[in-house]
C-alpha cells in the first residue's frame, strides 16, 4: 500500500516542468477549437492519462467550456481519465483473435495481475489491461500488446511466462 | 388549387411552391403538416438527432426533414407508410432507453415524449428497458437532472453554449454510454451553471425539470404561527393564464391575486413596486457614476443567472455591477426588516414565498448574503409552473376566480416597475427616472421603443443635460458574452447596460410554462408594455408608496440606511470545483492542510513558484512531514492571488518571496495550536 501511494505521488507530483509542457504544447498548436485532439493527444503522452485539473486548465486556456473538452476526451478510446498503469496491456480482440482465443487470454492476465471487476488498472499503477478492436497482426492471432512489444500466438500458459518475468523485473516474485 | 411551376416541390401530391425555406421541416408545416421533432428548435442550430421529423422523399427514400433543403420537383411524403414505420420504430426506441415511470415524473401531462407516443398510438415496446440506473442530480437550488429520462436530443446542450454561451452541458463517452452531462460528470451545482434553467425549457422529457418547492409552501400555508405573504413577479401575470387555456399575455394579475388569497395567503404583494424601488436606487447610482465620469458601463443587477455569470468571469466586471438587490430580494428585505415591525412580529414569524417565471431566483433567495440571523429575506421561490400546479391540487377554477387586488403598503406600483418582466424594461425605466432627475424636467414621451423587442443587442442614445448616455440591452448570456468582448476590446462603449439571461428577458424564464414558439414570447411581451400602457402612473419615481417608504424607512436613495437594507457586494467564483492535487500527505497525528491555488488567476500571478517554495521551505523548516500540501483550483480569493489556505483560512498575495515569513507567521504557529 506504501508503494502504491509512492507510485501515485511519483505519478502525480505535478510540479512546473509539467505545466509548463502543457502551455508549450498548447502555443505550438494554436488556441483554435480544432486543435484540441492534437493537443490531448500530446498532453496524454506526457502524463500517461488526461488528468481532470489539467483537462479543465487546457479548456480554461483555450476558451473552451471543460464540458467539451471533457466530451471529447470520453468519446475517443485512445483517451484515458484514468492514470494508466506503468504496463499497459493491450489485448487484441478483433475476430480473427477473438476466435482463436483471445477471451482465456484476457482472464489469465487479469487474474495474474489482480484485477476484479470493471477495473482496468491496478491499484499500484502498475498495470493497465486493456481490449482493443485489432492490432492489425491477425497472423500472430491471439495477439497481446505489452507496451511497445508485440506478443504472438497467446494461450493462458504462455501469458504467464511473460507476466512472471514482467514482476520477476520489478522484484515481485510470486 | 395551386398552379405548378418550376420552383415547386410536391408535398403528399400538393404542389407548393418554395419561398425560400431552408428545411424541408419548415415548408411542410407551413403547408398545415405537424411533423413531430424533438431536436429541432427555430432558435437554435439544426442538429438532426432525434429522426422524429422523417419524410419519404421519391427516389432518395427516408430523409430527416430538418436538415434536408428543398428543391424543385421534389416530391415529399409526409405519412406514408414507410415514414410512418420508421417513424414508430424511432420512438420505440427513444421509449425503449427511457425511464417510463410517467405518472410519478414531473413533466407528467407536460411531456413531448408521452405526447409524441399518445399521438402516434405507441402501445407496446417491442424492445427491452435499459436495466442500469444512472444517479439523480439534485443538487442545484433551481433544476433537477435525471438522466435515466434522457433521449439525447442534445437540445439542452445547444440552449446552454449557442444561447446562453455557457456550455456546462455537453455529450460525454460513446456508444450505448452517451450521456447528457457536465464536465467530469460532475453535479450541476459544482459547475459554473447560472441556474437560469432554460435547458429544462427546451427539455422535451423530464430528464431536466424546475426543482418542486410546493410541498414546502403547502406546509408554510398550513402553520398557523406564520404570517405567510406572497410577492408577485412583473412576468407571471401575463403567462399564467396560458396554463388554464387563456390566450399567452392575456393579464391575469386580479385572478393570481385571488387565487392566491384562496390558497390561503395573508397578504399578496406585488414585487413591482420593489422594482420601482430598484428604479430610485439604481438610477441614483447611475447618475452618481456619470458625474463623478467612473469608467466602463454600470451594469444591471436584477437577473440573478447574470449575477452569477459575472461572479464567475470574473473580477473586472465585477466593480461595474450595480451594487442594487434584486427586486425579489429587496422586497424580502424591507418586509422582514420594517414591515414585521410594524406587524408587531419578528422577521421569522413572517414567511415570504416569492412567485416569479425564473428559476435562478431559488439561488438568488437561499444566497447566505440574503439572510440575517438565520432568517431568510425571502423564504421560499415558486414559479409560475409551480403556482398553477398548487392551483390545480387545491382544485380551483382559475377562470372563474374573482380577480382581487394587491395589499398594500406593497401594493401600488407603476408601469414602469411593470415592464421589469420583458428585456430592455430596466433600461427604459431607469431612463425615464433618469431624465427627470437630471434635468428636472418633466419626461412627456415615456416610450423607449429602441430597446423593446427581441433583436439581440439594443441601443439608446439619451440626452441628459448635455451629456450623451448611451445604453445598451441585451438578452441571453451569449449576447452579453460578445458585448462584454467588445467592451473589453474598446470597440463598444456605453455607460448603462441591461443584462437578462433569458431571451427575451423573464417573461420566457424557464419558470414559465413551457413555451413552445416564438409567439407566445412576443405576446406575453405585448401583454407587459399593454400594462404598464394602462398604469395611471408609468414613472418609478411617482409612485407616492415607493416616495413613503423613504419618509418613513429609507430616508434617501442610496442613503447609508438603503445601502444596508437595499444593496449588496459580490465576490468571484470558481468556474469548477475540482479536486486537488496531493503533494505532500502526512499521516501524523498534528499536521496543517495547506493548499497552494492554481487557479488562473493566482496561476498568472506566479502560485507555481508559491508552490514549489513551500515544498522548498518545509523540507528546511522540518516540517514536510506534517503538512498536507495540495495544489487547488481555485481558493476565490482573485483579487488577490496568489492565494493560500491553511486549515480553514484563506490568506492572499503569497507570493514566493513572502513563503518564508509566512512560514513563520501562519504555518508554525498553527502546528503548535495543534499540539496543544
Amino acid at each position: 500500500m506504501a508503494e502504491a501511494k509512492k507510485v501515485r505521488e511519483d505519478a502525480l507530483a505535478v510540479p512546473r516542468r509539467r505545466f509548463e509542457k502543457v502551455n508549450e504544447i498548447i502555443a505550438r498548436h494554436g488556441k483554435s477549437a480544432s486543435a484540441l485532439i492534437p493537443i490531448l493527444q500530446e498532453v496524454q503522452e506526457e502524463y500517461r492519462y488526461l488528468p481532470e485539473e489539467i483537462l479543465t486548465y487546457v479548456a480554461m486556456v483555450m476558451d473552451l467550456p471543460p464540458s467539451t473538452v471533457y466530451g471529447v476526451a470520453t468519446f475517443y478510446v485512445q483517451f484515458s481519465l484514468e492514470p494508466k498503469g506503468k504496463y499497459v496491456i493491450k489485448i487484441c480482440d478483433g475476430t480473427a483473435c477473438h476466435v482463436r482465443g483471445s477471451d482465456p487470454v484476457k482472464e489469465a492476465i487479469r487474474k495474474r495481475v489482480g484485477l476484479k471487476n470493471e477495473k482496468h488498472t491496478t491499484d499500484d499503477l502498475r498495470f493497465t489491461v486493456e481490449t482493443v478492436s485489432c492490432l492489425g497482426a491477425c497472423g500472430l492471432a491471439p495477439v497481446v500488446m505489452i507496451n511497445d512489444q508485440i506478443y504472438g500466438q497467446m494461450t493462458p500458459d504462455a501469458i504467464n511466462v511473460i507476466l512472471d518475468k514482467i514482476l520477476e523485473e520489478e522484484g515481485d516474485v510470486k | 388549387m395551386m398552379t405548378v411551376t418550376a420552383n415547386s416541390v410536391f408535398i403528399d401530391n400538393q404542389p407548393v411552391e418554395l419561398n425560400g425555406e431552408v428545411n424541408l421541416l419548415t415548408l411542410v408545416r407551413k403547408v398545415g403538416v405537424e411533423l413531430p421533432t424533438f431536436c429541432y428548435h427555430s432558435e437554435l442550430s439544426i442538429y438532426g438527432a432525434c429522426r422524429m421529423c422523417v419524410v419519404e422523399i421519391e427516389g432518395r427514400g427516408i430523409v430527416a426533414a430538418c436538415s434536408t433543403p428543398p428543391t424543385p420537383g421534389m416530391r415529399i411524403l409526409t405519412n406514408s407508410p414507410r415514414v410512418q414505420r420508421v417513424r414508430r420504430t424511432v420512438l420505440e426506441l427513444l421509449l425503449a432507453n427511457h425511464e417510463r415511470e410517467c405518472t410519478t415524473c414531473e413533466k407528467n401531462g407536460n411531456c413531448k415524449l408521452q405526447d409524441l407516443a399518445n399521438r402516434f398510438g405507441v402501445r407496446k415496446i417491442r424492445f427491452g428497458e435499459r436495466d442500469m440506473k444512472l444517479p439523480i442530480d439534485d443538487s442545484s437550488a433551481s433544476i433537477v437532472r435525471d438522466p435515466n429520462k434522457c433521449i439525447l436530443c442534445g437540445d439542452c446542450v445547444r440552449m446552454c453554449s449557442e444561447v446562453q454561451g455557457i456550455g456546462i452541458l455537453n455529450f460525454a463517452n460513446r456508444g450505448s454510454k452517451v450521456q447528457v452531462t457536465p464536465a467530469f460528470n460532475k453535479k450541476m451545482a459544482e459547475v459554473e451553471c447560472v441556474n437560469c434553467g432554460q435547458c429544462s425549457a427546451v427539455c422535451p422529457t423530464g430528464a431536466l425539470v424546475v426543482k418542486s418547492q410546493v410541498n414546502q409552501a403547502w406546509k408554510a400555508l398550513a402553520d398557523p404561527s406564520k404570517v405567510v405573504v406572497a410577492q408577485v413577479a412583473p412576468a407571471v401575470r401575463v403567462a399564467l393564464g396560458e396554463e388554464f387555456g387563456m390566450e399567452a399575455g392575456q393579464i391575469v394579475t386580479g385572478k393570481v391575486v385571488g387565487a392566491l388569497k384562496r390558497l390561503g395567503f395573508d397578504k399578496v404583494f406585488d414585487t413591482c413596486i420593489a422594482a420601482d424601488l430598484t428604479i430610485m436606487e439604481e438610477t441614483t447610482e447611475l447618475i452618481e457614476r456619470l458625474e463623478k465620469g467612473i469608467e466602463g458601463p454600470l451594469f444591471t443587477s436584477c437577473c440573478p443567472a447574470w449575477v452569477k455569470y459575472a461572479e464567475h468571469n470574473g473580477s473586472n466586471l465585477l466593480k461595474n455591477l450595480s451594487t442594487c438587490r434584486s427586486p425579489q430580494q429587496m422586497f424580502g428585505s424591507l418586509v422582514k426588516r420594517y414591515w414585521a415591525k410594524e406587524l408587531g412580529k419578528e422577521p421569522k414569524d413572517i414567511y415570504v414565498i416569492s412567485i416569479m417565471p425564473c428559476t435562478a431566483k431559488k439561488f438568488e433567495a437561499a444566497r447566505p448574503e440574503f439572510t440575517v440571523d438565520g432568517v431568510p429575506d425571502v423564504d421560499l421561490v415558486l414559479t409560475t409552473q409551480e403556482l398553477s400546479q398548487m392551483i390545480r391540487e387545491s382544485g380551483l377554477d382559475f377562470a372563474a376566480v374573482d380577480p382581487d387586488s394587491f395589499d398594500m403598503p406593497f401594493g401600488f406600483t407603476t408601469g414602469a416597475g411593470v415592464i421589469f418582466g420583458a428585456s430592455g424594461g430596466v433600461a427604459e425605466a431607469a431612463l425615464r427616472a433618469a431624465y427627470e432627475m437630471v434635468t428636472g424636467e418633466v419626461l412627456e414621451q415615456v416610450n423607449f421603443e429602441s430597446i423593446r423587442g427581441f433583436a439581440g443587442l439594443k441601443e439608446a442614445t439619451v440626452n441628459l443635460n448635455g451629456k450623451e448616455v448611451k445604453v445598451a440591452v441585451v438578452h441571453g448570456l451569449g449576447n452579453a458574452k460578445e458585448l462584454l468582448n467588445k467592451l473589453n476590446s474598446g470597440e463598444a462603449k456605453y455607460d448603462f447596460v441591461e443584462v437578462m439571461a433569458c431571451p427575451g428577458g423573464c417573461i420566457s424564464g424557464a419558470g414559465q410554462p413551457q413555451a413552445v414558439d416564438m409567439n407566445t414570447k412576443k405576446a406575453r411581451a405585448r401583454g407587459i408594455y399593454h400594462a404598464d400602457k394602462l398604469s395611471q402612473l408609468r414613472k418609478s419615481q411617482d409612485n407616492p408608496v415607493v416616495a413613503k417608504f423613504y419618509e418613513k424607512w429609507l430616508q434617501r436613495p442610496n442613503s447609508h440606511e438603503a445601502h444596508e437594507t437595499l444593496h449588496t457586494s459580490y465576490s468571484t467564483r470558481a468556474r469548477i470545483t475540482g479536486e486537488d492535487i496531493e503533494l505532500l500527505n502526512s499521516d501524523r497525528e498534528h499536521k496543517v492542510d495547506l493548499a497552494v491555488c492554481l487557479g488562473t488567476c493566482c496561476y498568472t500571478k506566479g502560485s507555481y513558484d508559491t508552490l514549489q517554495e513551500f515544498i522548498r521551505q518545509a523540507e528546511r523548516n522540518g516540517i514536510k512531514e506534517q503538512l498536507n500540501l495540495h495544489a487547488t483550483f481555485c481558493l476565490e480569493g482573485c483579487e488577490n492571488s496568489p492565494s493560500v489556505r491553511v486549515n480553514d483560512q484563506i490568506y492572499g498575495g503569497i507570493t514566493a518571496e513572502r513563503v518564508g515569513t509566512f512560514i513563520q507567521e501562519k504555518v508554525l504557529p498553527e502546528l503548535e495550536r495543534n499540539k496543544e
